[in-house]
């Protein structure tokens, strides 16, 4: 009897330590997700234009349609994503822990996050840079008239950093009224807490819609930062870093060579060689990913490509009207660059 | 002799499967652990405390140790903790005094006060402390006026939606600091934060409902032939209160006290909702972010809770032998 409870005992640590030694050798995050059936992608749940969930249910945004398109080129079904809302603060932790197999945040590449988090970043969807919204009734025209003034910021950003970085570089004092949220510090910025809001200036316009009154608020001219905001996937991984990588550069380069998702099917009949290797006509660039040879065709047919998508979410097609600026191609006048497909 | 032989063996038997459930426990959690520092290394995820000395980069407002964007992490750890603590200070030593004053007011003769006290511990202990934070912030500190159009009070304070201005005392020159008006707001002087100030109010509040109750319960614990045999020993009411039933109420209140006294300086941690620095917000949260260093960072703030937490049950439980010996 008791030698019988000795070898269960036993038996039972043996068997648990080859369940986690199993854990520990695991597959790569493709195939994990191939056999769950669906990728989990980190988003943001609060900011129209890049992440945002309707009562539905239904997500939207720059960043939810390159998550879509992921999951297009793997599935053949942009629907094949399961959202997983993350705030600031907790996105890098869901990244690292494999909560979620792709991070797309609108979250700022940086050396830190990258050389001392453990994160790859994919490759640069919009840029951005940091700006201040204040109330109208301050009476300022400038960021370098707000000493003293009372800061409202998102706590675990750029953000709040390059806001300690502006002020002392410029010898001024400030408060910082750090939020987890950015909807906790624009309620409180908008309550009158703060005499400024500071975020990446496509979320301040963003934001500045959810006001009480946006009319009296205004985004002050200065740019205080760089912001790239880039997907991110773990480290060690280096196909699924590689898949990630080349859907955001198909979706630039299907943009580039004119290729939409209304036009895609009749592009499977074009001469020109860009489009036919882009599209899986010529060439076998899928498989190499460990994808397959028609992925790109799948995910602008489903998804769009950049410009599509930028439209559809920021730009002219959407309530935002935010400009391409210096998020057109480079052959408009921007400085988004894909590499080639070849 | 042969069934002492058997005992012993069965005995022994039964040590025998128990240290070697306790071993495998022991490999086993090792090599969890092994194998989980092993990947986070393989990923370049942070598993020890190289950030401590490391810039900070970010700005605390409340800090009651010198502190800016230029110190460490290491340095913004212990600005969290002191604000939790001083949050913490401050909501046990006002929730006693009023949860005694709602707990005696409670056993009161005069029936408004008494239903007046009851009404209270109803209200306050049965909605969620959660709400009532974010009630005291977004509901009634939000609504204070602008700066420029600030409450003044006699004797240099003021008060508007970005706080409490009170004059401060200074050592060099020996005088005090008074709160002046300047661009933005006021300077100088001592600053309460609507974020301090509703965290603490709303724990003071609530903590203090539980603690009415225990003193009532406490008091009421107190046999009535204690008054009894005071009044037949000719002491006056006042005498009867401090000499008997104070002392041996104590007795019954300074447990569960303790209990709340814990959950209070537990509580605070709710800080993180409406951005008050505390250890929580400041480590857990933008320490954590920046650095990464998910599990070093949350195993020393729970560490620390249960370290300050097990210190406050200790200097409790001192505190009860004493007024426990006293009383016999």
């Amino acid at each position: 009897m008791k030698i019988a409870l000795l070898r269960l005992v036993f038996l039972l640590s043996l068997g648990a330590a080859a369940l986690v030694s199993a854990g520990a050798a695991s597959a790569g995050t493709l195939d994990q997700v191939k056999q769950r059936g669906y990728l989990n992608c980190g988003a943001n749940p609060g900011l129209a234009g890049f992440g945002l969930p309707d009562s539905n249910g239904n997500w939207t945004g720059l960043d939810v349609d390159f998550c879509r398109a992921v999951a297009a080129a793997i599935f053949d079904d942009p629907n094949k994503v399961k959202f997983i809302p993350l705030t600031a603060k907790d996105r890098f932790t869901a990244l690292q822990s494999g909560e979620v197999d792709l991070l797309a945040h609108n979250t700022t590449w940086t050396v830190s996050r990258e050389a001392g988090q453990g994160l790859l970043f994919t490759g640069v969807n919009y840029y951005d840079g940091q700006g201040f919204m204040i109330h109208n009734k301050l009476n300022i025209s400038s960021a370098l008239e707000l000493s003293g003034a009372s800061i409202c910021v998102q706590q675990g950003t750029t953000s709040e950093l390059n806001l300690a970085d502006f002020f002392h570089s410029h010898q001024m004092q400030y408060e910082s009224v750090a939020f987890a949220t950015s909807d906790e510090a624009l309620k409180a910025y908008d309550s009158g807490r703060c005499d400024a809001f500071t975020t990446d200036s496509s979320a301040l316009y963003i934001e500045r819609l959810k006001l009480a009154n946006p009319s009296q608020n205004v985004i002050l001219p200065e740019i205080i930062s760089k912001e790239p905001f880039s997907p991110a996937v773990r480290q060690g991984d280096d196909q699924w870093f590689n898949i990630v990588k080349w859907v955001n550069f198909a979706m630039l380069n299907a943009e580039e060579a004119g290729i939409t998702s209304k036009n895609v099917d009749d592009k499977m009949n074009s001469d020109d060689p860009t489009a036919r290797r882009l599209l899986g006509v010529e060439g076998d660039f899928g498989q190499s990913l460990g994808l397959t040879k028609d992925w790109a065709y799948r995910l602008i047919k489903e998804v769009g490509n950049y410009g599509e998508s930028f439209e559809r979410n920021l730009g002219a097609d959407s309530k935002l009207g935010i400009k391409r600026g210096i998020n057109a191609l480079w052959t408009h006048g921007g400085i988004q660059y894909a590499p080639p497909i070849r | 002799m042969l069934s002492g032989a058997l005992r012993r063996s069965s005995a022994a038997h039964s040590a025998l499967v128990q240290i070697a459930f306790v071993l495998c426990l022991g490999v086993l959690v090792y090599e969890a652990a092994a194998i989980a520092l092993a990947h986070m290394r393989a990923h370049h995820i942070p598993t020890d405390f190289g950030f401590w000395n490391q810039r900070a980069g970010f700005d605390i407002d409340q800090h009651l140790i010198a502190y800016s964007f230029t110190s460490t992490y290491g340095r913004a750890f212990f600005v969290g903790l002191l604000n939790t603590l001083v949050v913490a200070a401050v909501g046990v030593v006002f929730a006693s005094l009023l949860g005694f004053a709602i707990g005696t007011a409670r056993l009161s003769q005069n029936v408004v006060v008494a239903k007046f006290a009851g009404f209270y511990v109803e209200a306050l202990r049965n909605v969620p402390l959660l709400l009532q934070i974010l009630f005291w912030y977004n509901g009634v500190l939000k609504a204070l006026p602008a700066p420029r159009a600030s409450l003044a009070f006699p004797g240099h304070i003021f008060l508007n939606d970005r706080g409490l201005f009170v004059p401060a005392p200074t050592l060099s020159p020996p005088g005090f600091s008074l709160p002046v008006f300047h661009g933005f707001n006021f300077t100088g002087g001592m600053k309460l934060s609507p974020e301090f100030v509703a965290l603490t109010l709303s724990l003071i509040l609530y903590t203090a409902a539980f603690i009415a109750e225990i003193v009532r319960a406490g008091i009421a614990g107190v046999p009535k032939g204690q008054s009894e045999a005071a009044a037949a020993l000719d002491l006056s009411v006042a005498q009867t209160r401090k000499f008997v039933v104070v002392p041996q109420a104590l007795r019954l209140i300074v447990p569960p006290l303790t209990s709340q006294y814990l959950n209070l300086f537990k509580n605070s941690s709710l800080a993180v909702f409406i951005g008050y620095p505390d250890l929580v917000q400041v480590f857990a949260g933008t320490v954590l972010n920046q650095t990464g260093a998910a599990v070093p960072v949350i195993a020393v703030t729970m560490a620390v809770y249960l370290f300050v937490s097990l210190l406050g049950s200790l200097a409790m439980n001192l505190f009860n032998r004493r007024i426990a010996g006293a009383a016999h």
